[in-house]
């Protein structure tokens, strides 16, 4: 396989632990292995990574001082040779920029993938469809270069921090740019605050109705002090619940003791948002992908258990 | 404004519970329904609102073929004033950067300011807007929850991890992928159906594109769906089972255990 570059993300210095993920793959797929750090006085990043990989390009510029993907991709089209495969954790930043990058660079493209190994100039990857209901097996002719977009937990990370490596500066080039960066939003505090709770009664699609959503609340009260409601994104999208009770990735992160998916399908971004405790998942569909990750499944119509459930404490 | 918006047919994930073929190499596709894709809806109805506050028409096109009358007349009845097919036999088979080679056809034969496209569709790639941005040396911006239209140019919110939002300024003409919830579709009836089924929807081929056949469709794809497999459970979750009073019995216990209840 050609060479491989791993593109690395970091947030207020400290490079994203994506990076202890994204070596393992290039490896898996190449011996010639490289990372790429963008941004603005970014030394401490580029010798934490040069920890991870046995060698970095830096690319240090103050046009690159926030990642805008537009400015990133025209530095990495001047930096990586023609015919590389490039590796990006999935996330919105990916998004952004990755599918671009494919194009400037006429390389292949394959987004989101849980699989990956070389075969000759082919990469055999494994992708999900209809939320990880179904996966497939996607074959990429590599052989004039890929983008690879890595789904988070798809290589167990190498923590080790003994590669040693060296580290390289290059230019940006030309990275003039249509868009232009602004500023954060940060998400406006709501009235519950589901990051603190002891017990999350989080409901999904199955819900089917806004004058369902009484239900999870009677729970969650007979559940007591430390239960709140929460919620996956289709709930927030039809505004039948606010933003500040989404759990997901771009939602909240969540810890909770016990967390009850109600109706919850168990998409990976909606996954990516619990840190911790049991989950226990109520789904009428015995093939949701969320008995895979659940800890314990009930499969039952949750506007049928949940009152059943409610009144059963209220009974203790 | 002119406003294009992409949209694509899909299997409707509400409404078709997923099954394997009796081969075992593909989903069972006989009896699928299908819909538009979800993310289209929010990006038609976004191009809707931007022209009913500042003028200008919005297009809706697909690539596709005779089944996706319905979902672009769909999106019509929505408000959209146009639709256009793209359909050709050499489209087959398009990888991700072969529909944005036959989306990029399209913009070219008409002057458009703006072309939306959903953040991910079933596949869930969210590859074609991005790729299409950068073919036409647009500007793009993905995952778009908030759009303000500005002297030739935008300020859109890019929906990124924890809820925040990243706010961009964008110059005209570009290309967003819309994100589910930044707005709420509008509700399309029978009769709204029935009130754009007579209009004409011009449909292209390759040729009228001036696409080469071989760049797209299966010929021109690098990526290349192999078959389709459930995967491994892994260890999967406890299961309770029995009576109803039963599984509350034993949950209530687990609560406890865990925690959860005092």
């Amino acid at each position: 396989m050609a060479q491989v570059f791993a593109y690395l993300v970091h947030n207020d210095g400290a490079l994203d632990d994506s990076a202890m993920e994204l070596v393992v793959a290039a490896k898996a797929i190449g011996d010639d292995v490289t990372a790429v750090v963008t941004g603005s006085g970014i030394d401490a990043v580029a010798d934490e990574a040069a920890k991870i990989f046995p060698k970095v390009i830096k690319i240090d510029d103050a046009a690159l001082a926030y990642p805008n993907a537009e400015v990133v991709r025209k530095a990495l089209v001047n930096v990586i040779p023609a015919g590389s495969v490039v590796l990006f954790a999935n996330n919105t930043f990916a998004m952004d920029c990755a599918p671009g990058l494919s194009i400037k660079m006429d390389a292949a493209y394959v987004s989101d993938v849980v699989g990956l190994e070389a075969d000759g100039a082919t990469l055999k990857t494994v992708r999900q469809e209809f939320g990880g209901e179904v996966n497939t097996h996607v074959d990429v002719d590599a052989a004039g270069g890929a983008v690879v977009t890595l789904r988070p937990g798809t290589f167990a990370a190498d923590e080790s921090k003994s590669a040693g490596g060296s580290v390289e500066a290059a230019a940006a080039g030309d990275v003039a740019a249509k868009r232009t960066f602004i500023e954060i939003v940060e998400p406006e505090a709501g009235d519950v605050d589901i990051t603190k709770a002891d017990l999350l009664v989080s409901i999904g699609r199955g819900i089917e109705d806004e004058d369902n959503i009484e239900i999870a609340h009677e729970l969650a009260e007979a559940l007591g002090a430390g239960a709140e409601v929460s919620c996956s994104r289709p709930i927030v999208d039809a505004k039948w619940l606010e933003p500040s009770r989404q759990v997901g990735t771009s939602g909240c992160t969540v810890k909770p003791k016990v967390y009850l998916a109600c109706g919850i399908s168990g998409s990976f971004q909606h996954m990516g948002g619990i840190k911790g405790g049991l989950v226990v998942a109520i789904n009428k569909n015995e093939n949701a992908p969320i008995f895979q990750v659940a800890n314990v499944g009930i499969v039952a119509d949750i506007l049928e258990f949940l009152p059943e459930l409610t009144e059963a404490i209220g009974d203790l | 404004m002119e406003i294009l918006v992409c949209v694509k047919r899909v299997p409707d994930s509400a409404e078709n519970e997923i099954e394997m073929n009796a081969e075992g190499n593909d989903i069972e596709r006989d009896d699928l329904v299908f819909s538009v894709n979800e993310w289209d809806n929010y990006a038609v109805e976004e191009a809707i609102q931007i022209v009913d506050n500042v003028g200008g028409t919005v297009t809706v096109v697909t690539v596709g073929d005779d089944e996706s009358d319905e979902v672009l007349r769909r999106e019509m009845a929505m408000g959209a004033a146009k639709g256009i097919l793209l359909t050709d036999d050499a489209f087959e088979g398009s990888d991700c950067k072969g529909v944005a080679t036959i989306l990029k056809g399209c913009v070219a034969k008409g002057s458009y300011d703006l072309v939306l496209t959903g953040a991910q569709a079933d596949e869930g790639a969210g590859a074609v807007g991005g790729m299409l941005a950068a073919m036409l040396d647009y500007p793009y911006a993905s995952l778009v929850n908030k759009v303000e239209v500005g002297e030739g140019k935008l300020t859109v919110g890019r929906e990124i991890e924890g809820g925040n939002q990243e706010m961009n300024e964008i110059e005209m003409p570009c290309v967003l992928s819309i994100q589910t919830g930044i707005n709420e579709p509008r509700y399309v009836g029978i009769r709204g159906i029935r009130q754009v089924s007579g209009v004409e929807i011009p449909e292209f081929s390759a040729a009228d594109l001036g696409v080469d056949a071989a760049a797209v469709g299966e010929a021109g794809a690098k990526v290349k769906k192999v078959d389709y497999f459930v995967p491994e459970s892994g260890d999967g979750a406890e299961m309770l089972e029995g009576s109803d009073e039963e599984i509350i019995e034993k949950l209530i216990e687990i609560l406890k255990a865990n925690g959860g209840l005092a």
